[in-house]
């Protein structure tokens, strides 16, 4: 029922969330933040099971901060994405695994913007778009018409209200409000709805 | 009564030193001589090769000169079958992490890594140091081309110019005097020649008694390559025919001298 999409443009990527914290049939709170910092420039955004986002997110992010504090320098985008699969495919392996569905963006100054995808099988993707939950099934032929390669930020924040604004039409659930983050050249930012429709 | 702090590595002399490491550096100083310069396009890495015998096999990559990784290389003074155990190590280290991360691992992780091993063979019984030295060269994205010098204690530190064995304080001093910041992988292969002419107790260089590898980017690609023999041989005759030179124009100053 959780809704996570990721887009990759020019010198940027942007990361969307539903903020729909639920139990059962009940909303507990509507703003509620699924990302997760892992560096000045890396960010991830996690759905499934919600005991096992927030332990595992957490996880990773105090080792990849760990491993800063170590060597004096972030890990790559890359690096990171791929630190976060392994961790999750020990845990599948495990009696007791992590469930979470993750959507991992970065900005490095050598590979420039990056978009992973990676689900709780851990099978790891880098992807231009990415989308997990049900509102995948309404906004990738969304992205497959309007994404283009190298859009710039003012393009993709249109191409993503058009992607929520079918999954608040559409999908059954309500899902009322998203946290929008873009990362680029200078860090983490924040934006919003009325950002889009202001540009 | 000294003795009586050597049989065991993990003890304290009353001087407060540590006999047995500092035994294991000695035995490194009588080793084959290695070296490396950082240049501002690559890095060379030089080793002396002691064990010279016409009915010795052929080995297909090096004999003093390890690949540990896409990215970096090593060369050794000291035990060889010691030697052989830390390559082992290193080579699983950096595989370890390329695992990790799918990224090759940075040079100064790999030798911080390898130095916690060391440093663990002369803190806890029963065990001897390791007999064995290193220079790593390698390349990361971080601080690009790096050389590295490790010794049985576990003590590790970035070098522009190091070398190790047999003879390297004459070694060091020429590098010392000759070392330029912005030196060229070309002029750090002459200056090795001189660095072998001097450190190896020989009058003529040979290939046989040297190998030689060079680290450079290609195409957003680490290269290493150790030379070979008709590339050796070129290096030696220019590197004489410069000294000839030299001596020449010395021998003319001298002539000329007493006539002005």
């Amino acid at each position: 029922m959780e809704f996570l999409i990721g887009l990759t443009g020019e010198d940027f990527v942007l990361v969307a969330s539903d903020s729909t914290a639920g139990r059962s049939v009940v909303v507990m709170n509507e703003a509620y933040d699924k990302t997760f910092k892992l560096g000045d420039k890396v960010m991830m955004a996690c759905s499934g099971d919600p005991g096992d986002s927030v332990q595992f997110a957490e996880f990773v992010a105090k080792n990849v901060e760990l491993y800063r504090i170590k060597n004096g320098y972030s890990m790559t985008p890359n690096a990171a994405a791929n630190y976060t699969r392994h961790q999750l495919a020990q845990s599948l392996r495990s009696s007791t695994p992590y469930t979470v569905n993750m959507l991992i963006g970065g900005y490095d100054e050598y590979d420039g913007p990056s978009l992973y995808y990676l689900d709780y099988l851990a099978s790891l993707q880098k992807l231009p778009f990415g989308a997990h939950g049900y509102g995948s099934y309404f906004t990738f032929s969304i992205l497959d018409r309007y994404y283009k390669k190298g859009m710039s930020k003012a393009e993709a924040l249109k191409v993503l209200s058009l992607c929520l604004d079918e999954v608040k039409k559409r999908f059954i659930i309500n899902l009322p409000s998203f946290n929008i983050k873009f990362i680029d050249k200078d860090g983490i930012h924040e934006t919003s709805l009325q950002d889009i429709q202001a540009s | 009564m000294s003795r009586r702090y050597d049989t065991k590595t993990t003890t304290f002399s009353p001087e407060g030193r540590l006999y047995q490491v500092e035994y294991a550096m000695e035995a490194i100083g009588l080793a084959g001589t290695c070296f490396g310069i950082l240049a501002e396009d690559g890095i060379v890495l030089g080793a002396e090769r002691k064990i010279t015998n016409k009915l010795l096999d052929e080995i297909p990559f090096s004999d003093k000169i390890y690949k540990i990784n896409e990215n970096m290389a090593c060369s050794v003074a000291g035990i060889t079958s010691d030697a052989n155990v830390l390559i082992n190590e290193l080579r699983l280290i950096a595989q370890r992490y390329l695992l990790n991360y799918q990224e090759p691992i940075p040079c100064e992780q790999l030798v911080s890594h390898l130095c916690d091993i060391k440093q663990a063979y002369t803190q806890f019984g029963g065990k001897r140091p390791f007999g064995v030295s290193l220079l790593y060269i390698g390349w990361d994205r971080h601080y690009g081309f790096q050389l590295y010098h490790s010794d049985p204690s576990g003590n590790y530190g970035g070098w522009k110019a190091n070398c190790i064995g047999n003879n390297n304080s004459a070694a060091m001093a020429i590098l010392k005097q000759e070392y330029k910041e912005d030196i060229k992988i070309d002029d750090a292969l002459s200056l090795s020649m001189k660095v072998l002419h001097k450190t190896l107790d020989v009058s003529k260089l040979s290939p046989e008694k040297v190998e030689m590898a060079t680290l450079t980017r290609k195409n957003g690609k680490t290269v290493i390559r150790v030379l070979s023999n008709e590339e050796l041989n070129k290096l030696i005759e220019d590197y004489e025919t410069k000294l000839k030179a030299a001596e020449e124009a010395k021998e003319k100053e001298k002539s000329k001298k007493p006539s002005s």
